[in-house]
């Protein structure tokens, strides 16, 4: 046996060790993005989440302003740091919808009287189904829509302070 | 003693659940009365992929949203929807990912050839062996 060939089971292990310390150094995406980016919201049209408040179409996505789309829920701890950043983005004149996840009415009017409501609308989805037809894996998770309705970028998990900047950009984009 | 209430505390403590407060959705557990549906449901649900357990399917999954995805093929199967069109629903959503079902796709053609051009080596190797025995 030659002496490449003897060592060919030591470089294959070698090569082996080295690919998996690579992707434990550089870790794969493990988030699944909607592939929905550049098509139109699809159609839905939720109930109202808590008496009083308005509920969610998606013809209330269309109305040729920029809306953020927030999937949100208020049993979601992530949930309750981002509703104050998105506080912040309705200041700076960002108009946000919202999409309440398995949620009870009680349960989310406590959450909105303790860290705030930033919505103008919040649709109930009880099942699910409105947030599996977005592509939407979690909660938290936003989309910026265009004045036609058009998905324009996914965030997916809560947005923080840091990302206030980019949102507004994406949002002025969508314009 | 303050140590032992703290030890104590510890073990009475939840962990917090990132879950809702909602029962599950009402065919999330639960089979269709139509056996010829249900099996198809069950088969469908099987090679669709659990978007919180990745690795799972939405069949074996407890998580909330595995089940109002099975709530969802469910009440699709039975208003008559072929399982065909439902994965496609998906995969327009969340990409081939979502689905165990190998595709042809380019990215999938090693997946297909491996199997032949293992079995080509195979008969190769042996081939050698024969000669080396015959000679």
């Amino acid at each position: 046996m030659s002496r490449a060939v003897r060592f060919a089971p030591l470089a294959l292990l070698l090569l082996i060790v080295a690919a998996l310390v690579w992707r434990l150094a550089t870790p794969a995406d493990t988030n699944v993005h909607s592939t929905l980016e550049g098509k139109p919201v699809p159609a839905f049209d939720l109930g109202e989440a808590l008496p009083g408040k308005p509920a969610l179409s998606s013809a209330d996505l269309s109305t040729g302003q920029p809306h953020l789309l927030n999937i949100f829920a208020s049993w979601c701890v992530p949930c309750v740091t981002e509703v104050k950043v998105l506080q912040t983005l309705k200041d700076k004149g960002a108009r946000i919808e919202g999409i309440a996840v398995r949620d009870r009415p009680e349960d989310l009017a406590d959450f909105l009287a303790v860290n705030g409501d930033p919505y103008e609308r919040i649709g109930s989805d009880e099942r699910s189904q409105v947030q599996i037809s977005l592509g939407s894996s979690g909660v938290p998770e936003s989309f910026v829509v265009d004045g036609k309705g058009v998905i324009r970028y996914q965030h997916i998990g809560a947005i923080e302070a840091s990302d206030v900047p980019m949102i507004l950009a994406k949002l002025e984009q969508a314009r | 003693m303050r140590a032992l209430l703290l030890i104590a505390a510890m073990v009475i403590a939840q962990p917090l659940l990132a879950d809702s407060n909602l029962p599950p959705s009402y065919w999330s557990n639960r089979q269709l009365p139509d056996a010829r549906e249900e099996a198809e449901a069950q088969a469908l649900m099987e090679q669709i992929r659990c978007l919180v357990c990745q690795g799972q399917s939405i069949a074996d999954s407890d998580a909330e949203l595995a089940g109002d995805m099975r709530d969802l093929v469910r009440r699709r199967i039975a208003a008559g929807e072929k399982p065909s069109s439902i994965r496609a629903w998906l995969i327009d959503r969340y990409g081939t990912w979502i689905s165990y079902k190998p595709t042809a796709e380019p990215a999938a053609w090693p997946l297909w050839l491996a199997p032949l051009g293992l079995l080509l080596v195979g008969v190769w190797l042996i081939r050698r062996r024969i000669r080396l025995k015959g000679g």
